[in-house]
């Protein structure tokens, strides 16, 4: 009889469905799994350690691009722990702003992942549907802060600045002019709560047109459902959270269960799934993106009836208005202590979470009073829920790993940080 | 959700002479304990129902040199003026031993667990102090929680924390034959070695850094009246 051996094989570091960075060392006995072994942090930049060399403030924007997909999320966890050590009360308006974002992002992250979920399975159409719609959302990082992804714009004590009172319109030019132009801007008259709530009219259209390509999908069903089953007793030890948990059952939301920001006055629900396969952790984020849906649409209109300040008027941690700097003294050397040295938080350590689109996103800060971070570690959802890859793919197909990279939904500026 | 104070309560009781301190600060409770009870602890506290602490969290590794340390001496002037902030003695331009001044910390590393316990809505954190600063090391967890596996490399990979029992514990996120522990505070935030493409040889070859290290803002420590009173009343209010 002729002998068979198992074989080892490489998928990624380059392969389109690794998601980014992931070298996976498969043993497969034929086309079945018998070993995975994931190998990480071929991103890895040293993230928490470029902070512990910065001011508190300066690393804000490294935080975007840890999880680059769900990037204001990141943000809140950070400049949570900084507040939590400082003592800090955010105004109400800054709590709506980040409620609101925290969701779009949601939507932004969940957007991304079932495009490139759908594609890896070979669901290509939808990839650009989901994308159309990101733009939209992207937009409104855009008209907060200058920038379509690393925004920078949660600060320790509120948000850098407030809502626009007009959402920037499309120019014309030689390819967009006429009606054309007037369709791009229909939504961009007003301010960028009007444009945010003919968005939330929109979506839940949106998202039929997706669960009308996948949901009912002989394809995607083969493809996903009894793929990846995870108990929950088994997520649990694994340290899973988010989606991953919730698609096995488990009612497990932080913005339920120790809620933060405005989830306390929102009116949402949590999704959760019954058999915990990579079919009910699709219905689960689907069904998020509606639920978000419904918070921004709060937040609008709470932020629509309530002008206030959006950071705290504590010039110790945040800077002072330009106007104030000119003719004021004080205000400027608040200004330039800010911006040179930076404020101290005192000494003590803190955990501060937020759920992610993901899962869990938390940051553990120490500090030893000084105006840099002693240690700064981020929990990042995916480095836990990829780390049970190989208990789980154990005895599935080759295609199946597939599958599962996609479910699990990672971004490798997160894990590897 | 539980009251925190009823949990630091029941985990002095519950464990006693085990615990070296329950702490509780901005409403988060810390239980330190020493390695050699570091698996016990962690096993009841997962299954004694009064805790139920079923989701591990976090597994983070602290490396205390340098903890209350600046690089700039903000009180005293010399004849050359006010301190620039750059010749202080900042992390990575000491060791261990050389350290400038004692501070409360008793050891160098610490292994900082996070736990989360979905029943009760709960979470801790948990820590203890590798007793030796050359060969620091701690009993693994990944018996109790399997998902603690890789926290564990992590740490052993950026600080060297070995976790004794731990099934596979092999360097995660730096480069396959990488050299020391990159988040140790003595070692260089630019690193030891820099890499570039070498024509003649047609390989890549590693180098010793050519940069300087540089401190762009020094590191201070002010002494805050608005937090002095605070931690003031605090131990008043105790």
């Amino acid at each position: 009889m002729q002998e068979i051996r198992n074989y080892t094989m490489n998928f990624g570091p380059q392969h389109p469905a690794a998601h980014g960075v992931l070298r996976l060392v498969l043993e497969m006995d034929g086309e079945t799994v018998v070993r995975a072994d994931p190998h990480v942090g071929l991103l890895h930049r040293g993230t928490e350690k470029l902070a512990e060399s910065k001011p508190f403030n300066q690393s804000i924007g490294y935080m975007d691009r840890l999880d680059y997909v769900s990037m204001m999320c990141n943000e809140h966890a950070y400049v949570r722990a900084i507040e939590n050590l400082l003592g800090l009360e955010v105004p109400e308006r800054a709590q709506w702003i980040r409620t609101m974002f925290d969701e779009i992002t949601r939507i932004l992250n969940h957007l991304m992942w079932v495009g490139t979920n759908g594609l890896d399975l070979g669901a290509m159409a939808l990839f650009l549907y989901a994308f159309r719609e990101r733009e939209e959302l992207m937009d409104c990082y855009e008209a907060v802060s200058g920038a379509r992804m690393h925004a920078t714009y949660y600060r320790p004590g509120g948000v850098y600045r407030d809502l626009p009172e007009q959402m920037p319109k499309y120019k014309e030019s030689r390819w967009h002019k006429g009606k054309d132009l007037a369709q791009r801007n229909a939504w961009r008259e007003g301010s960028m709560l009007d444009y945010l709530d003919a968005f939330c009219a929109d979506f839940p259209t949106k998202v039929d047109e997706y669960e009308e390509l996948l949901t009912g999908n002989r394809i995607w069903k083969q493809r996903t459902v009894d793929i990846g089953v995870i108990s929950p007793e088994h997520a649990k030890a694994w340290g899973m959270t988010g989606p991953m948990l919730r698609g096995s059952g488990i009612a497990w939301d932080l913005r339920k269960k120790q809620p933060y920001a405005k989830y306390a006055e929102v009116d949402f629900d949590i999704p959760v799934g019954v058999n915990g396969d990579c079919y009910d952790r699709y219905l689960v984020r689907v069904e998020e993106m509606r639920q978000s849906n419904r918070i921004i649409q709060q937040c609008v209109a709470w932020l629509r009836a309530n002008p206030g300040p959006v950071i705290v008027q504590n010039y110790k941690v945040a800077p002072p208005k330009r106007e104030e700097m000119k003719d004021d003294m004080e205000a400027l050397i608040h200004h330039f202590k800010l911006f040179t040295e930076g404020y101290c938080v005192p000494a003590g350590e803190t955990y501060a979470a937020v759920e992610a689109p993901k899962g869990e996103f938390g940051c553990y800060l120490v500090s030893d009073g000084a105006n840099k971070p002693f240690r700064v570690k981020l929990r990042a959802p995916g480095f836990a829920h990829l780390s049970s890859m190989d208990s789980i793919v154990r005895g599935h197909m080759l295609g199946d790993v597939v599958a599962m990279i996609g479910t699990y939904d990672v971004v490798f500026g997160e894990i590897d940080r | 959700m539980s009251e925190p104070t009823s949990l630091a309560r029941l985990l002095a009781e519950r464990f006693g002479d085990q615990l070296v301190s329950v702490t509780e600060s901005v409403g988060e409770t810390t239980i330190e304990v020493l390695p050699e009870h570091w698996l016990a602890v962690a096993r009841t506290l997962r299954d004694d129902a009064a805790f139920a602490f079923d989701v591990p969290i976090d597994v983070s590794g602290v490396d205390y040199l340098s903890y209350g340390d600046t690089e700039w001496d903000t009180s005293d002037v010399s004849s050359q003026g006010f301190s620039r902030g750059v010749e202080g003695e900042g992390p990575g331009r000491f060791r261990w031993d050389d350290r400038p001044r004692d501070t409360a910390i008793p050891r160098r590393f610490a292994v900082v667990v996070h736990l989360l316990s979905l029943e009760r809505n709960a979470r801790l954190r948990m820590r203890a102090f590798c007793a030796d600063d050359e060969l620091p090391a701690v009993p693994s967890l990944v018996e109790v929680w399997p998902g603690v596996d890789w926290f564990e490399r992590e740490a052993f990979d950026l600080f060297g924390i070995v976790f004794e029992g731990h099934p596979d514990l092999r360097r995660i996120l730096t480069d396959y034959g990488f050299v020391g522990h990159a988040f140790r505070k003595d070692f260089p935030l630019i690193g030891n070695v820099e890499m570039r493409y070498d024509p003649d040889k047609k390989r890549v070859v590693y180098e010793p850094v050519s940069i300087e290290p540089r401190v762009l803002v020094p590191r201070t420590i002010r002494d805050d009246s608005r937090y002095e009173q605070a931690a003031a009343e605090r131990k008043a209010g105790k």
